[in-house]
């Protein structure tokens, strides 16, 4: 398991999102949860121009194990899709919070991210999830 | 309560990630699932299916009880050390279980049963057995260990004794034998297997399992989880109990036509309903399916065709073929274009024939 970096924040349901220097929040899934998913295969991303709303699904990940909704934890117009995962799904098991992003939004309302758990929050949640 | 197996101990120091199976505490990976099934398909890999019950079956009218027991007509195995792959019936055709039978003696014959249904299996052979004079005993204190892929051979041969070594090379395709394994430890070695490729299952006492698994792994063996062991099985066009078939399925459905025998004067349990449904039309085939797009076809997804809708059976990810394939449950007759909805999605997909991979390589038309 990597280091959680300190500056995410979490949804419960295991999606990462990142403040960018210039306002826009960043999305992608824990390292906990790509080895909890297995190796991944395809991902089915946004548009690029869509709304997401916070907490309802803004993509999909599958793995060889399973298929699960990926939520968004801002809401906003998604202005960038990691595009490299088209064909190398991988890359969200080899490098989950760095070259795995998902989807980058510019959110509506950056107050959402306050309500987001920190990466202390997260790990501790995580922990007793294994337990 | 969750069962464990003798290897428990040594999935967990490899890092394995372990799951609850049928409930048994089992490695459903070791980090990679798709690298331990390319490991089986293009080398060997080896995995931990002790958790499979052995039942052996001794006396003097065994091969009699078998006749009555099972669909596939033991009457095949002719040779001390030969297996038959068969299905167990209920009357009304259903199918109980699967199993390999081994025969071993004329007054003795050993079969290997899934171990979600052990103890329905056990309940239902000892009742059947009783008036046969049959002793049915399950032999929990062994383990087994499944070796599998294109050297898999070749490596377990390098860690017998001497003396059994070339006996065991010449080892014909679904046949067993005794054999001294590392530090003189006994092992019942079948050339059998769940993934396509070639290798052997080995039976050996629980006490000697761990040292198996660790020369093994010395010997170049990969450690492979339950999950690649399902997709190398799906690839290789077999069924798993469950998902498949099971009670409420008879053979015909499910494409185990090819293990019934309808040997003349054979009264076989579930015999008379086969035979009445057969004659009457098979309602409903089992198909193969491939996705050319992307995304993943899985179990429960409904299928549409001309007829009706089906089901998918067993559906993946197929590392080999780098795209989905499934086993579907169709209505019977022309099914027209064939879709899958995908999470409300209806995607196309293409009816052939499986195995989607044999000997490691994608079959024609797949």
């Amino acid at each position: 398991m990597s280091e959680i970096p300190g500056d995410l924040k979490f949804l419960k349901s295991h999606e990462w999102a990142r403040a960018e220097d210039d306002g826009l929040v960043r999305v992608g899934i824990s390292d906990h949860a790509q080895g909890q998913l297995g190796d991944l295969v395809y991902v089915e991303l946004p548009e690029v121009g869509s709304a997401v709303k916070a907490g309802t699904g803004a993509a999909v990940v599958e793995s060889v194990k399973a298929a699960s909704d990926i939520y968004s934890p801002v809401s906003g117009e998604v202005v960038e899709v990691n595009e490299l995962l088209n064909d190398k799904p991988e890359i969200i098991n080899e490098d989950a919070f760095g070259e795995g992003w998902i989807f980058l939004v510019r959110p509506s309302d950056r107050a959402e991210l306050d309500e987001l758990l920190d990466a202390n929050e997260y790990e501790e949640l995580i922990e007793n999830e294994d337990h | 309560m969750t069962e464990k197996t003798v290897l428990n101990a040594t999935h967990r120091a490899l890092g394995a990630r372990m799951v609850d199976f049928g409930g048994w505490d089992m490695p459903i990976n070791y980090g990679s699932q798709i690298e331990e099934h390319h490991a089986v398909r293009r080398d060997a890999g080896m995995f931990d299916v002790s958790h499979m019950t052995v039942i052996d079956l001794h006396g003097a009218r065994t091969r009699e009880f078998l006749r009555h027991l099972l669909a596939n007509s033991v009457d095949k195995l002719k040779v001390v050390g030969k297996a038959l792959y068969s299905c167990m019936l209920n009357e009304q055709g259903g199918v109980i279980d699967d199993l390999i039978v081994y025969y071993l003696g004329e007054e003795f014959f050993r079969l290997v049963v899934n171990a979600g249904t052990r103890a329905k299996d056990l309940a239902w052979i000892e009742q059947q057995a009783a008036t046969f004079e049959v002793q049915v005993k399950e032999r929990p204190e062994f383990a087994m260990i499944a070796v599998q892929g294109p050297n898999a051979r070749a490596k377990v041969l390098g860690l017998l004794h001497d003396v059994d070594r070339p006996r065991i090379e010449k080892l014909g395709k679904f046949a067993a034998a005794a054999a001294q394994g590392p530090h003189g430890m006994p092992l019942f070695v079948a050339r059998t297997g769940y993934t396509g490729e070639d290798g052997f299952e080995i039976i050996v006492p629980a006490e000697h399992a761990v040292a198996l698994w660790e020369a093994l792994v010395a010997a170049g063996v990969v450690p492979a989880g339950l999950g690649a062991r399902d997709t190398l099985r799906l690839e290789a066009g077999m069924n798993l109990y469950g998902q498949d078939m099971d009670e409420s399925v008879l053979p015909w459905e499910a494409n185990l036509g090819w293990t019934i025998a309808l040997d003349e004067g054979r009264a076989f349990i579930g015999r008379a309903a086969l035979e009445q449904q057969k004659a009457a039309g098979v309602p409903r085939v089992m198909v193969g399916l491939v996705l050319d797009d992307k995304g993943v076809l899985r179990h429960g997804q409904s299928v549409l065709t001309a007829n009706g809708a089906g089901e998918i059976l067993s559906g993946s990810f197929a590392p080999t073929l780098n795209k989905a394939v499934a086993f579907a449950r169709i209505p019977a007759g022309e099914p027209g274009d064939v879709r899958v909805d995908i999470r409300g999605r209806e995607v196309p997909v293409r009816l052939v024939k499986y195995p989607f991979v044999r000997d490691g390589k994608p079959c024609e038309g797949i």
